[in-house]
């Protein structure tokens, strides 16, 4: 023993993936007074396996998911191993030794061994060729594989097996995945969604087999194919195998500590021998074994805490289920089995392949599935850990936190909403309140420094939201997003480039471009679009409108169809039409061959498959009628639809059709961040759908019931209420004043139900009907603004404006193109 | 401007200046059955690519033009001016067809390039 101090403790861990790399992490914050040595089987320091599949796609590389370097080792003093591997423990002379000789002592050991891939014992299966899907080496042979090209045959449709197809698929490989049951995930999803997501991986070219049973593996030298015992054989140049790990407990086995399915450990991760812990995917705790990365973390810090004399112990948890496939979002919690006095609440939307299902045991959550749109997923995971009674919200339960209480989308509001409790990180077991006290207590300001500090997010990133939501909620003010701008040209948000615009009197895209710093020369598709329209709506009269930075659409006055013809559609004002219009209209469809003509749902007629070069003469011939452009493809008033009301209708109160039509002449034109539709009805029998209309207006008998921010598309929103007025003027003011307070905030592409969720519908209730000061200035500015836009976009190009859009710039026929000689 | 002519090729041919390209558009040249979209960048540089995104066909020619490539106007593929390849997570390629520009001429070669 030496003079002062006592040695330190000779702590020696066996393995090196993360969560013995967490348990050091845990160790080194307590000061754990331990000397410790690390075997490592891998010839390397210890990486996000996690993240491999991001590795295997070519979307990172690995030093990018390096965990801990060299330096950090060196810096604790820790003696790294690597390419060890230990083969016995001596549990007597309390020492570990490695395939090469290498022996060292403990005091305490931890077991961190983890699993081995399961590899079915078919005939071929040590065929040069095939593999497993395990750790970098694999990686490295399967990009090694993929660039001979060929067919990749991928054993096993679970969440390993998934993402090896995936990254396969990225790196140019033909991809089959072969998968025992009837479909795919059948552990993490049920059916319904397992089929949305075999629907998504084959449109991404990926076969998939599901009820496929391997018989052998065939090849001479290396792998060459595979049979299947239905008969089938599936040519192959690489087969992975991803069908299940097992607890690599040999080494525990020898030293003849307790085991089950994994190495037996008490809830302090203590194994059967009291010196030796164990840790990880080797690990059993209460009859159960881990795979996924959030109990394992935990287990690291219960041992850690062990090791250091403090109390703490291992509960399981339900842990999430995510897919790291880029593009793909789905995910699933708890039991979604189905059973004896379970209750499902399903939302499906067919249109965008979102599902949904929520699972109830006596009105608790008990399990959820989502797919398509997954945001939820943390609120249900929440419901399901506190066993809340869901009985209150049962109705709206399944379209979400945003839908519950008064209905504020608002991320921010869904956090703030959130218990201190409550997990955000799901990798890193890392609640709410430990983020909010880093944040305060560390003076923490960006994503970056949270990730630093607490680990959330830091894992597969999927939390990166919620964490963010977070700051800003702590910071208010003093945060400044960093990531998410409005595109990728840009760390600025929408809400941000708006405000600056105005602040800095920035009145051309390339001023923007330039003050604002963008990280592109001359953006890119996303931005350009939204900055056009934010000039064009800040400076009425000012700003030449760049048709280059308009959608083709909104460019040549049309629809694009997907075989790049167009088609038209002329303006009926409030739905009405005349013998003399359809006249016209007939007349132009055979005139110039239209194929089809179709009524839309908002009562205007549709001339589908229009050739580009026929536009200007469409139109002109439409003109010549008196018909002008309907503005279907514009961000931007569309239609307004009416009900024939008191003019016809026996219940019609007021004279919706006459409304209507001032309305839409009044509005038509304008430009607004996303596509504006209204709707007048003569009565609340509301034929005219006024409800679910960005703007609505429902006549009553003592006057008009004035509605906004309803949505029917992709979205199914109802309106908001915003007041009864007793005369059409008031209503035309209102509308206008409305719509230009929408276009002066409004986000590009955000509906008005977005914007009204966004900023509040109070404020927009207190600027446009309790305030006749404020309403009066949002209106004026709007009919100032269309002194600019009510032009007919259809009869200027019949007069020659951008004529160029229409004509080829050459044309050589057939003969032409012989060679000269 | 990203080829020589060579002189085995009888195949350029005069379609017209610059300044009949809208800047950050194009303009399109029918070559028989084939449809060309000819692209002029915001510094001017001039591309050809046949008018047919390699995703489902999309006319490239009504895309929005930046930053040396083109976002196809039917599914917002993003394809190079210059090689004609998708860019990031989608996989095809569109022709290119060599273009010389010689002062404001612009001459496009009705082959498709390597």
């Amino acid at each position: 023993m030496s003079s002062r101090q006592p040695d330190p403790q000779k702590l020696v861990i066996i393995g090196n993936g993360m969560a013995p790399g967490r348990l050091l992490e845990h160790l080194f914050e307590a000061r754990g007074a331990y000397d410790v040595t690390i075997f490592n089987a891998e010839p390397r320091v210890n990486y996000d396996r996690i993240m491999l599949s991001p590795v295997l796609s070519g979307e990172k590389s690995f030093d990018e998911i390096v965990i801990h370097d060299d330096a950090w080792y060196a810096d604790r003093g820790i003696t790294l191993h690597r390419g060890e591997k230990v083969v016995a423990i001596d549990r007597v002379a309390r020492t570990v030794t490695s395939e090469n000789g290498l022996t060292a002592a403990y005091d305490k050991l931890v077991i961190a061994t983890g699993s081995t891939p399961f590899i079915i014992p078919v005939p071929g299966h040590d065929l040069p060729g095939v593999l497993a899907y395990r750790d970098l080496d694999d990686v490295t042979a399967m990009q090694a594989a993929a660039t001979r090209g060929g067919r990749a045959v991928v054993i096993g449709g679970g969440l390993l097996g998934l993402e090896a197809a995936a990254g396969l698929k990225a790196q140019g490989m033909e991809v089959t995945v072969l998968h025992l049951m009837p479909s795919l995930l059948e552990r993490q999803l049920d059916p319904a969604a397992g089929y949305l997501l075999q629907k998504e991986l084959e449109r991404r070219g990926i076969e998939i087999r599901c009820g496929a049973d391997t018989r052998e593996i065939l090849g001479g030298d290396r792998v060459e194919g595979i049979a299947l015992k239905d008969g089938t054989v599936i040519e192959a140049s690489l087969v992975v195998m991803a069908v299940g790990i097992r607890p690599n407990i040999r080494l525990a086995r020898a030293a003849g500590l307790d085991l089950g399915r994994g190495i037996v450990t008490d809830a302090q991760m203590r194994t059967s021998d009291p010196d030796i812990l164990s840790v990880g995917e080797c690990a059993e705790v209460d009859g159960r074994v881990y795979g996924l990365v959030a109990p394992l973390y935990q287990m690291a810090r219960v041992a850690a805490a062990t090791l250091t004399g403090a109390e703490a112990a291992f509960c399981h948890a339900e842990t999430p289920t995510k897919l790291k496939v880029t593009g793909i979002n789905l995910y699933s919690v708890g039991d979604f089995g189905d059973g004896p006095g379970r209750e499902d609440v399903v939302l499906r939307d067919a249109a965008r392949g979102s599902y949904r299902r929520v699972i109830l045991r006596d009105n608790r959550v008990i399990g959820a599935v989502l797919y398509g749109e997954v945001a939820d997923g943390a609120w249900y995971s929440e419901l399901l850990t506190s066993g809340e009674d869901v009985s209150a919200m049962r109705d709206t339960l399944i379209f979400g936190q945003a839908h519950q209480g008064g209905g504020a989308a608002d991320p921010l509001s869904a956090v703030a909403n959130l218990p201190d409790a409550a997990e955000i990180c799901g990798c890193n077991g890392i609640c709410k309140g430990a983020i909010v006290d880093a944040i305060r207590d560390k003076g923490l300001t960006s994503l970056g420094e949270v990730r630093a500090r607490t680990k959330a997010s830091a894992s597969c990133g999927s939390c990166s939201g919620p964490v963010e939501s977070l700051l800003a909620l702590t910071l208010g003010d003093g945060f400044r997003k960093t990531t998410e701008g409005m595109c990728g040209c840009t760390p600025l948000g929408h809400g941000e480039v708006r405000r600056l615009i105005v602040a800095n009197r920035l009145k051309s895209i390339p001023a923007v471009m330039q003050e604002l710093e963008w990280s592109t020369a001359n953006g890119c598709a996303k931005c350009r679009p939204a900055l056009n329209y934010y000039l064009l709506a800040e400076w009425p009269g000012d700003y030449v409108d760049d048709q280059q930075s308009r959608f083709i659409n909104e460019r040549v006055h049309a629809n694009i169809q997907k075989d790049g013809t167009y088609s038209v559609v002329p303006r009926m004002w409030g739905g009405m039409t005349s013998a003399a219009e359809l006249r016209a209209i007939a007349d132009v469809v055979d005139k110039f061959q239209i194929p089809d003509v179709k009524v839309t749902g908002g009562q205007r007629i549709d001339l589908l498959g229009v050739r580009k070069e026929d536009l200007p003469a469409v139109w002109s011939d439409l003109n010549d009628a008196g018909l002008v452009s309907g503005h279907a493809y514009a961000k931007g008033l569309r239609t307004v639809k009416t009900c024939v009301g008191s003019t016809w209708c026996r219940f019609g109160t007021q004279d919706s059709t006459g409304l209507g039509i001032r309305l839409e002449k009044f509005l038509w034109g304008s430009w607004t961040p996303a596509k504006v539709k209204l709707a007048v009805t003569g009565c609340p029998r509301n034929c005219a759908e006024a409800t679910c209309k960005d703007i609505g207006v429902i006549c009553v008998e003592s006057g008009y019931q004035i509605v906004y921010g309803g949505a029917a598309g992709l979205h199914i929103q109802g309106t908001t209420e915003l007041g009864t007025v007793a005369t059409e003027d008031e209503v035309i003011e209102i509308a206008a004043a409305l719509t230009q307070m929408y276009r002066e905030q409004g986000h590009y592409l955000e509906r008005i139900y977005r914007w009204a969720e966004r900023v509040g519908h109070d404020t927009i209730r207190a600027a446009i009907l309790d305030d006749a000061v404020s309403r009066r200035a949002y209106h004026d500015r709007f009919v100032f603004s269309q002194k600019f836009s009510q032009t007919d976009p259809w009869s200027e190009r019949v007069s020659g404006v951008d004529k160029h859009e229409f004509n080829p710039l050459a044309v050589f026929g057939r003969q032409e193109m012989e060679p000269a000689e | 401007m990203n080829a020589v002519p060579t002189p085995a090729k009888f195949d350029w041919r005069l379609i017209g200046t610059v300044d009949d390209i809208p800047i950050q558009g194009a303009r399109c040249v029918e070559a028989g059955d084939t449809r060309i979209a000819v692209f002029r960048t915001a510094t001017d540089e001039i591309f050809a690519l046949e008018d047919r995104c390699p995703h489902k066909k999309g006319p490239l020619s009504q895309g929005i033009v930046h930053d040396g490539c083109v976002t196809c106007p039917l599914h917002n593929w993003v394809i190079s001016l210059s090689s004609g390849t998708a860019q990031g997570a989608d996989e095809g390629r569109t022709a290119t067809f060599p273009v010389r520009v010689t002062g404001r001429d612009v001459y496009l070669n009705l082959t498709p390039g390597a």
